[in-house]
C-alpha cells in the first residue's frame, strides 16, 4: 500500500494527531485521529470527599471548569439526595449563563469566526483574534475583551474566583448575593444581549451575505447525518443548566428522551487501541464503525446539536433567531457541520437573554440558597451542557460520602467519532491520486475547528485544550503543509 | 532593536493557566508591546519547528504550566529550556503537580484499567491503548505515560516559581509589570529559584474572617452545616488548607465561603506541606484524650488529599509505592 502520512512529525508539539493512507490509487484507505493523553480523574478522585467533587474536576478544563463545576455539583446533589432550594439552582444558572456568553464569544471571535471573517483562506498570520480586531476594528475588539471580562466578572460574583469556581456544595451554594452585586449583574447583562445581537449581526453581514461563504456553509464535504443530542427544559426548549437529555435521529424525530441518572442505558463508549479517548455511540443503536446515518450509533453534541434536538429557544430574541436559522438552511434538521458556528450565536443570545431574566428573579437574593443533606450518601448523576456537549458525572459514595466510584462522558469525547468523520470526509473528497490540494488543507482544518474541540476536556486526559499540528507529507516524506487547531 | 522573545506552552495541564493570562485583559497589549510573541500556542499560531530553529537562550521569558505525564511533555520541556533564558514555572501542576498529580498515589496501570473499564466503557476485548499499534495500512503511535506524574523541576532547571491554580491575574499582571521594568534596567529581577507572583506569608494572613484561639472537638463537612460566613472556618471544624498554603490570592475562597483547598502551595520556608498542614490542624485538636483525638481525626475522612491535595508531586514523598513500581 503506498503511504502518505498526515503525520505530526513536530510529533513532541501536538497533543492531536492524524494518519491518513492512501491505497494503491493514491486515494484515502483510511485515517486515524489520535488522542495522545491520560490524566485519569476517574482514578484519582476514588477515595476523595465528594463534595470535592466539583473543584476536582475543575482541573479537567481551565477553558470550562464552569461547565465540570455545574456538572459536579448536580452529581453530588444527587448523591446526597438533597433538592437545592430555588435560589441556589438560580444561582448556579446564572452564573452558568454568563460563562456560556464568554465561552462562546472567545470561539466566536477568536477561533471560528476568524475563518469566515478574514477568509478561509486568509494567511496563518492573520487568521487569529488580532488580525479579526484589525479588520472590525479596536472598537470590536474593545467588545470582545469587554464580553469576555464581564462574564468572568459574574463568574467570580457568584462563583468566588473566575477560573475554578469554588461555591458549590451539596444541597447549593457557600454564598448567595446581595443587592448590589445583583444590579451589577443585571446591568453587565443588559450589555451582553446588545452584544449578542451585534454578533449576529455581524455573521449575517460577514458570512451569510456572502455567497462563497454560504455555499462553504451548505456543501456536502461539511455534512453527516448522524443522530443529534441536546439537554431540553419540560418545553423541549433549550437549557444547559438542567432538564432531560433528548436526542433526535438523522431525520429530526425525537429518538429518546431519557432522566440524567439513566444515561447508561443509553450511552455506551467504544474503544480502539491506537487512542487515549474513548468513542461514545447510542447503545441501542449500536457501534457500526465511523459511519452516519440511522443504523449507526454515532452522535454530535454541540450547539448545533442542541437546536436540532430542541423544539425551540425558551427566550423570545433567541426564539426569533432559532426560526430564522431552520428556514435559512432549509428545515430541520441542519446535518451541515459549519452551521454550528451560527447556532452558537443563537446560543450566545439565548444565554444573554437568560442571564438577564435570571438576575431579576425576584428570588435570586434570597439567603435560601443552601439546604442541608440529610439523607445517606450513595449514587448520583449529574449533566449539564457543555458549551462543547452534553456533559455527564456520575459517582459512587461509601455511607460517610467518600467516592469510590467515577465515571465521566464529557463534552468533546461525544463528537469524537463525528470528528473523526468529518476528517476522514474532508480527506477522502479532496485527497485524490495522491495529489494534495493546498487550497483543501485549511478546508480540513475548518472541518474539526467548528466543533470547537477540547480533548482536554473531552478525554479529561490531555492538556486543556488541544493545540494540534499536523504536516502533511508527500510520499517521499517532504513536508508540504501544517495545519494547526486550538481550542481557545 | 528587536523586542525580547516571550513564550509560553502547556504541558499536562488544563488551559486554565492560559485564561488567567488572557485575562489580564488589556494589559496583555502592554505584553504585546514589550514582547517579540514567538511562541503561544492558545494566543497564536507558531511553528513548533521555529522554536526548534532559535538560537539557545533566544526566548527572554518562557511560562511553561503544566506537569510531566508523558515522553512528549518532557521533551518540549527540555526544549524550551534550552532556548530560554528565563523558565518561570507557571502555575501549580509545573510547580508542584496540582489535581492531576493525585495520580501518584496510585500505579499507571490502575489508573488506565479504571478508565478503560468505566460503566459505559464497551470494551469486550479488555483493549487498552497501545503507545505503538500496528493498522492493516501501518503502524501509528502515541506517547507512553509516565508511572509517575512530575513537576516541571524534576525533569528541567527552573528559574522561577509562580504558583496557583491559576496564578492569579493580577499577579502575572505584576509579575509582566516587573519583567519589562527589570527589561528596561528600572528594576532587578529576584534571585534564582525565588517564588514570584505571590505572597511571602499564608492564606490565614490574608483572609478577613474573625479568628480567636482555635479549637476544635470536631471536623465537620461543609455541606453538613451553614457555616458562619464571619468566623474563621478551621475554627468550625471545616478543614480549610489557609495555615499551610502560601498567600497571594486574596483568600478568595473562604471569602467566598469555600475552604482553602491549597492550590497555592506550601507557603514560604515550608518545606513539606502535608507535614506543615499536619501540624497545624494537630495544633486545633482540643483534647488530650487518646480515644477522643483519635474520635477527632476520624472526621478528617480522606487524610492524604487533604494533606497533599495540590502537591503529591512535588512533595518529599512525590507518590505511594504503587507508583513507584508502575
Amino acid at each position: 500500500m503506498q503511504r502518505i502520512t498526515i503525520d505530526p512529525i513536530t510529533r513532541l508539539e501536538g497533543h492531536g494527531k492524524i494518519e491518513i493512507f492512501l491505497n494503491e490509487e493514491g486515494n484515502v484507505a483510511n485515517t486515524y485521529f489520535q488522542i495522545p493523553e491520560l490524566r485519569g480523574f476517574e482514578r484519582f478522585c476514588v477515595g476523595r470527599p465528594v463534595e470535592e467533587m466539583p473543584l476536582l474536576t475543575n482541573r479537567i478544563c481551565g477553558v470550562c471548569p464552569e461547565a465540570h463545576h455545574m456538572a459536579a455539583a448536580k452529581a453530588v446533589d444527587a448523591v446526597y439526595h438533597v433538592e437545592v432550594p430555588p435560589t441556589g439552582k438560580k444561582l448556579r444558572e446564572l452564573l452558568y449563563s454568563a460563562f456560556y456568553c464568554t465561552d462562546h464569544t472567545t470561539h466566536f471571535y477568536a477561533l471560528g469566526g476568524p475563518d469566515f471573517i478574514m477568509g478561509p483562506d486568509a494567511p496563518v498570520a492573520e487568521r487569529n483574534i488580532l488580525g479579526v480586531i484589525h479588520k472590525v476594528g479596536l472598537e470590536v475588539g474593545g467588545k470582545v475583551i469587554q464580553m469576555r471580562k464581564f462574564g468572568h466578572t459574574v463568574v467570580e460574583i457568584i462563583g468566588g474566583r473566575k477560573i475554578h469556581p469554588c461555591t458549590s456544595i451539596p444541597g447549593g451554594l457557600t454564598k448567595g448575593i446581595t443587592e448590589e452585586q445583583r444590579k451589577e449583574i443585571e446591568t453587565m447583562g443588559r450589555w451582553a444581549i446588545e452584544f449578542a445581537q451585534f454578533s449576529l449581526k455581524a455573521f449575517n453581514d460577514i458570512v451569510l451575505s456572502n455567497k462563497a461563504y454560504l455555499d462553504l456553509i451548505v456543501g456536502d464535504i461539511y455534512t453527516h447525518k448522524t443522530y443529534y443530542m441536546g439537554m431540553v427544559d419540560e418545553n423541549n426548549k433549550v437549557n444547559f443548566y438542567d432538564g432531560k437529555v433528548r436526542v433526535v435521529g438523522p431525520d429530526g424525530k425525537e429518538y429518546v428522551k431519557y432522566e440524567p441518572k439513566d444515561y447508561a442505558e443509553h450511552i455506551a463508549e467504544h474503544v480502539e487501541p491506537w487512542t487515549y479517548l474513548k468513542f461514545p455511540y447510542l447503545k441501542n443503536v449500536g457501534w457500526k464503525g465511523f459511519v452516519d446515518g440511522p443504523d449507526s450509533g454515532v452522535y454530535m453534541a454541540t450547539p448545533l446539536s442542541r437546536l436540532n434536538a430542541a423544539d425551540g429557544m425558551a427566550t423570545p430574541l433567541a426564539q426569533a433567531e432559532y426560526e430564522k436559522f431552520f428556514s435559512a438552511l432549509g428545515g430541520k434538521p441542519v446535518h451541515q457541520r459549519l452551521a454550528i458556528h451560527w447556532a452558537r450565536l443563537i446560543e450566545l443570545l439565548y444565554a444573554a437573554e437568560r442571564w438577564v431574566e435570571l438576575a431579576t428573579d425576584p428570588e435570586i437574593t434570597s439567603p435560601d440558597f443552601h439546604a442541608i443533606p440529610t439523607a445517606t450518601p450513595t449514587e448520583g448523576v449529574g449533566i449539564v451542557e457543555a458549551p462543547r456537549g452534553t456533559l455527564t458525572h456520575h459517582y459512587w459514595t461509601d455511607e460517610r460520602g467518600v467516592v469510590t466510584k467515577v465515571n465521566l462522558v464529557v463534552g468533546t469525547t461525544n463528537n469524537y467519532a463525528p470528528i473523526t468523520m468529518s476528517i476522514k470526509k474532508a480527506a477522502d473528497s479532496l485527497i485524490k491520486k495522491g495529489n494534495v490540494n493546498e487550497g483543501l488543507l485549511n478546508m480540513v482544518e475548518m472541518a474539526f475547528r467548528a466543533y470547537d474541540p477540547c480533548f482536554g476536556c473531552a478525554t479529561h486526559s490531555l492538556p486543556g485544550q488541544m493545540p494540534l499540528e499536523v504536516t502533511i507529507l508527500d510520499p517521499d516524506g517532504n513536508p508540504i503543509n501544517v495545519l494547526k487547531q486550538y481550542c481557545e | 532593536m528587536s523586542k525580547p522573545k516571550f513564550a509560553m506552552y502547556w504541558a499536562a495541564s488544563c488551559g486554565g493557566c492560559e485564561i488567567a493570562v488572557l485575562n489580564i485583559h488589556e494589559k496583555i497589549l502592554d505584553v504585546d508591546a514589550a514582547f517579540d510573541v514567538v511562541f503561544w500556542p492558545v494566543a497564536m499560531d507558531a511553528k513548533y519547528k521555529d522554536v526548534e530553529a532559535m538560537q539557545d537562550g533566544e526566548i527572554t521569558l518562557c511560562l511553561f504550566n503544566g506537569g510531566m505525564r508523558n515522553d512528549e511533555n518532557e521533551h518540549i520541556a527540555k526544549l524550551l529550556r534550552k532556548k530560554s533564558k528565563i523558565m518561570v514555572s507557571f502555575g501549580s501542576c509545573a510547580c508542584e503537580g496540582c489535581i492531576p498529580g493525585l495520580a501518584n498515589f496510585s500505579s499507571i496501570k490502575d489508573m488506565v484499567d479504571t478508565a478503560f473499564t468505566t460503566i459505559t466503557t464497551d470494551n469486550p476485548d479488555n483493549i487498552r491503548p497501545q503507545a505503538s499499534y500496528t493498522m492493516p495500512e501501518g503502524i501509528i503511535t502515541i506517547p507512553t505515560l509516565n508511572p509517575m506524574l512530575k513537576t516541571l523541576d524534576q525533569v528541567v532547571d527552573v528559574d522561577y516559581y509562580m504558583p496557583g491554580c491559576p496564578p492569579e491575574s493580577h499577579q502575572i499582571a505584576a509579575v509582566v509589570d516587573l519583567v519589562i521594568a527589570a527589561l528596561n534596567g528600572k528594576a532587578e529581577l529576584p534571585p534564582k529559584g525565588s517564588t514570584i507572583g505571590a505572597g511571602d506569608s499564608t492564606v490565614c494572613d490574608e483572609c478577613p474572617r474573625k479568628r480567636h484561639e482555635k479549637s476544635i472537638k470536631a471536623f465537620g463537612r461543609i455541606q453538613l452545616m451553614h457555616a458562619d460566613p464571619e468566623l474563621c472556618l478551621l475554627e468550625q471544624g471545616i478543614p480549610c488548607n489557609g495555615p499551610a498554603t502560601r498567600s497571594g490570592c486574596n483568600a478568595r475562597c473562604p471569602i467566598a465561603g469555600a475552604q482553602c483547598i491549597g492550590c497555592y502551595g506550601p507557603a514560604e520556608g515550608v518545606v513539606d506541606y502535608g507535614a506543615r498542614l499536619i501540624a497545624a490542624f494537630a495544633s486545633v485538636i482540643d483534647s488530650d484524650k487518646p480515644e477522643e483525638i483519635d474520635h477527632i481525626l476520624d472526621g478528617l475522612v480522606d487524610p492524604a488529599g487533604q494533606f497533599y491535595r495540590f502537591n503529591l508531586a512535588g512533595s518529599l514523598l512525590r507518590s505511594s509505592k504503587s507508583a513507584q513500581k508502575g
